[in-house]
C-alpha cells in the first residue's frame, strides 16, 4: 500500500526522468545535424571522388602509426622530464630549483615549432643531424615536459600538509615519507593530467610534417598537394585526427574512472 | 651534539615545577621519560611560547588546557618537532635534541629527532590517517619501512591494538570508509603500534562530531587508567578531570597553573585559569 508521499515521490521520480530522457534527445538531435550538415556541404562543394579518396586515404592512414609512435615516447620523456623537473621545482637546493625553474621557464617560454624546427634546421648548424622522429620526440617530449612539471608539482603539493605530518611523526625520513606516503597520493591527481596532455600532443605531433615526419598531416598535405586536393586530403586527416582524439579520450575516460573508483581519498564528513 | 653552537640552552637545567609530582601510577624511583625545558617560539615577531617547560613520568597522563591561541598545540608539536622551537631543548627516554634556530646543527640532528619521534607517537585532530593504505596498512607502515620490522610481526602487533580500541572488524578496510571517530581510534592504533614510550595527542576529539567525541574519549581513558604515558592537548574538561594525574594551563606561550585537576579545574589559583573555566562554565559544562 503507497501512501499519498510515496506516490508523489515516484511521479517526481519519474517527472525528472522524462526530463532528463528528453534533454538527451535534443541532445543528439543538434550533434547529429551539425554532422549531418557538414557532410552534406563537403558533398554538394568538394566534388567527392571516391576513386581519389580511396588511393589516398590509405596513404593518409599509414601515418597513424607513425603518430602515435612519437606521441607515445614523447609522453614518456614528458613524464620522466616532469618528475625530475617537479622534485627539482620543490628541491631545498638552491641549484636544483634554479635549473628546473630555468628548464620550465625556457621551454614554455619559446614556441613548440620554434623549437622543433631548432633540432631539425639549426642544429645541423653545428653537425649534429637528427632524424626527424627523434627531433619530433625531443621536442614535444621536452616542451610537455615543462609544462608538466607544474602539474606534477601542483599534484605533490595538493596532498594535505597532514600526511607529512603523519609520516614525519612516525619517524619516516623526508625520502620515505616522499616514496611511501605522499607519491602514491600525488600518483592519483596527476594521471588523468598525463592523459590529458597525451591527448593534446596527439594533436600538436602535426606540427612534425615541418620537418618532414611522415605522420598523418605530412601525408594528407603531400599527396593533396600532388593533385591540388588538398582540401580532400586535409578533411580525411582531420577526421583522422578526431577519431583518435574521441578514442584516446574515452580511453583516458575510462582509467579515470577506475583510478576514482578504487579512489580512497574522498574524505566522507564524520 | 649541538652543545658548543648554542651555549644559551646548553646550560639551562631542567627544573621540575613544585607542583611536577609523580603520578599514582608512577613507579618509585623512576626517571622522567620526557623532559622539556624553556621551549621558546617566536612566528616572525610574535612570541608563542615563553620558555614553557613540562616533566613527565613513565604512566602519567598529563593534560594541557588553554584558550586557542595560547600556544598549547605549537608546545605539544615542538616537543616532537614538527615545531622547530627558537630555544629549549627536549629529552624523551635520554634522546636529547637542543633547538637549532641558526640551522646549523646538520644531518645528525636530524636523525636524532627521528630518533625522539619512535619513543614518541603522535594522534592530530585531522586524524591524518593515509588513505591510501588500509587499516592494518597504515598502523604497520611505519614499523616496517621505519622500523625495519617484519611485516608478520608488525601485523601481528597492529592487530593486538586495534583490537584495543575495538576496530579489529575494520582492519582490512579504508580510511574513507570509517566514521570520524573509528578513524581516530585507527590514528590511535597507528601510533600504539610503533610502541613509543610516550602519546602526544594535539585536540584528538575537537574535529569529531559531537555524538563520537565518547568512543574516543573512552579508548584514550582506558589507555590512562592501564598506565600509558600521555600528554593531552584537550578541551575536554570532563576527560582532563577523570584521567590526568597532572593538569597544566596554558596561557600566551607560559604555563599559568600546574597541578592536579581537583585544584586546576576545580579550585584555580591564578586569575587566568579562573577566568578560562568560568568561560567554560557559561558554555554548559557539567561541573
Amino acid at each position: 500500500m503507497q501512501t499519498d508521499a510515496q506516490q508523489l515521490a515516484a511521479a517526481v521520480a519519474a517527472d525528472e526522468a522524462r526530463r532528463s530522457g528528453r534533454w538527451q534527445l535534443r541532445f543528439r538531435i543538434v550533434w547529429g545535424s551539425i554532422v549531418a550538415l557538414l557532410i552534406l556541404f563537403i558533398g554538394v562543394s568538394l566534388n567527392v571522388e571516391i576513386g581519389f579518396i580511396s588511393t589516398a586515404a590509405p596513404f593518409i592512414l599509414q601515418g597513424i602509426g607513425l603518430t602515435l609512435l612519437v606521441s607515445s615516447v614523447s609522453i614518456v620523456l614528458a613524464t620522466i622530464l616532469a618528475a625530475i623537473g617537479a622534485l627539482g621545482r620543490l628541491s631545498r637546493s638552491a641549484l636544483l630549483n634554479a635549473i628546473a625553474s630555468f628548464y620550465v621557464s625556457f621551454f614554455r617560454g619559446t614556441p613548440l615549432i620554434l623549437q622543433l624546427l631548432f633540432w631539425y634546421l639549426a642544429l645541423p648548424q653545428v653537425g649534429i643531424v637528427l632524424d626527424p622522429v627523434l627531433c619530433a620526440i625531443f621536442a614535444l617530449g621536452m616542451n610537455y615536459g615543462a609544462y608538466m612539471t607544474e602539474i606534477f608539482r601542483a599534484g605533490i603539493q595538493a596532498v594535505p600538509l597532514g600526511q607529512r605530518e603523519a609520516a614525519a611523526a612516525l619517524g619516516m625520513s623526508s625520502r620515505t615519507a616522499f616514496i611511501r606516503i605522499i607519491a602514491p597520493q600525488a600518483f592519483r591527481i596527476i594521471v588523468p593530467a598525463i592523459g590529458n596532455d597525451f591527448v593534446a600532443m596527439l594533436k600538436d605531433s602535426a606540427l612534425a610534417s615541418t620537418v618532414s615526419l611522415h605522420e598523418i598531416l605530412w601525408r594528407a598535405q603531400n599527396i593533396g598537394a600532388q593533385k591540388f586536393k588538398t582540401l580532400q586530403t586535409f578533411m580525411i586527416a582531420a577526421v583522422v585526427y578526431w577519431v583518435l582524439t574521441i578514442v584516446f579520450t574515452a580511453v583516458q575516460n575510462r582509467i579515470e574512472r577506475r583510478l576514482s573508483a578504487g579512489d580512497r581519498n574522498r574524505e566522507v564528513k564524520g | 651534539m649541538s652543545s658548543a653552537i648554542d651555549p644559551r640552552s646548553a646550560a639551562t637545567p631542567h627544573d621540575v615545577h613544585p607542583a611536577e609530582k609523580p603520578g599514582a601510577l608512577v613507579k618509585p624511583g623512576a626517571e622522567p621519560v620526557l623532559k622539556a625545558t624553556r621551549i621558546a617560539k617566536w612566528f616572525g615577531d610574535n612570541h608563542v611560547l615563553r620558555g614553557a617547560s613540562i616533566t613527565v613520568w613513565p604512566g602519567e597522563t598529563v593534560c594541557i588546557l588553554g584558550r586557542s591561541g595560547s600556544g598549547k598545540s605549537t608546545f605539544l608539536r615542538s616537543l616532537n618537532f614538527l615545531e622547530e622551537p627558537t630555544d629549549g631543548r627536549v629529552e624523551i627516554d635520554g634522546v636529547v635534541v637542543e633547538a637549532d634556530p641558526f640551522h646549523t646543527a646538520g644531518v645528525a640532528r636530524q636523525a636524532q629527532i627521528r630518533e625522539a619521534r619512535l619513543r614518541a607517537g603522535m594522534v592530530f585532530q585531522e586524524f591524518n590517517l593515509f588513505p591510501h593504505l588500509s587499516v592494518i596498512g597504515n598502523c604497520i607502515e611505519a614499523p616496517v619501512h621505519v622500523k625495519g620490522m617484519a611485516r608478520k610481526e608488525a601485523e601481528a602487533i597492529a592487530e593486538k591494538y586495534l583490537e584495543k580500541v575495538g576496530l579489529i572488524d575494520k582492519r582490512d578496510e579504508y580510511p574513507s570508509r570509517l566514521s570520524g571517530g573509528q578513524r581516530q581510534r585507527v590514528a590511535i592504533a597507528r601510533a600504539l603500534t610503533m610502541q613509543p614510550k610516550v602519546l602526544l595527542f594535539d585536540e584528538p576529539t575537537s574535529a569529531l562530531d559531537p555524538t563520537l567525541v565518547g568512543e574516543v574519549l573512552k579508548v584514550m581513558a582506558d589507555l590512562a587508567h592501564e598506565g600509558r604515558t600521555m600528554i593531552v592537548v584537550t578541551h575536554e574538561m570532563d576527560f582532563a578531570h577523570e584521567a590526568a594525574d597532572r593538569v597544566y594551563y596554558m596561557d600566551q606561550g607560559e604555563f599559568a597553573e600546574v597541578g592536579p585537576p581537583e585544584q586546576v579545574i576545580d579550585a584555580p589559583k591564578d586569575p587566568r585559569t579562573k577566568e578560562f573555566l568560568s568561560r567554560f562554565r557559561t558554555l554548559g559544562s557539567k561541573k
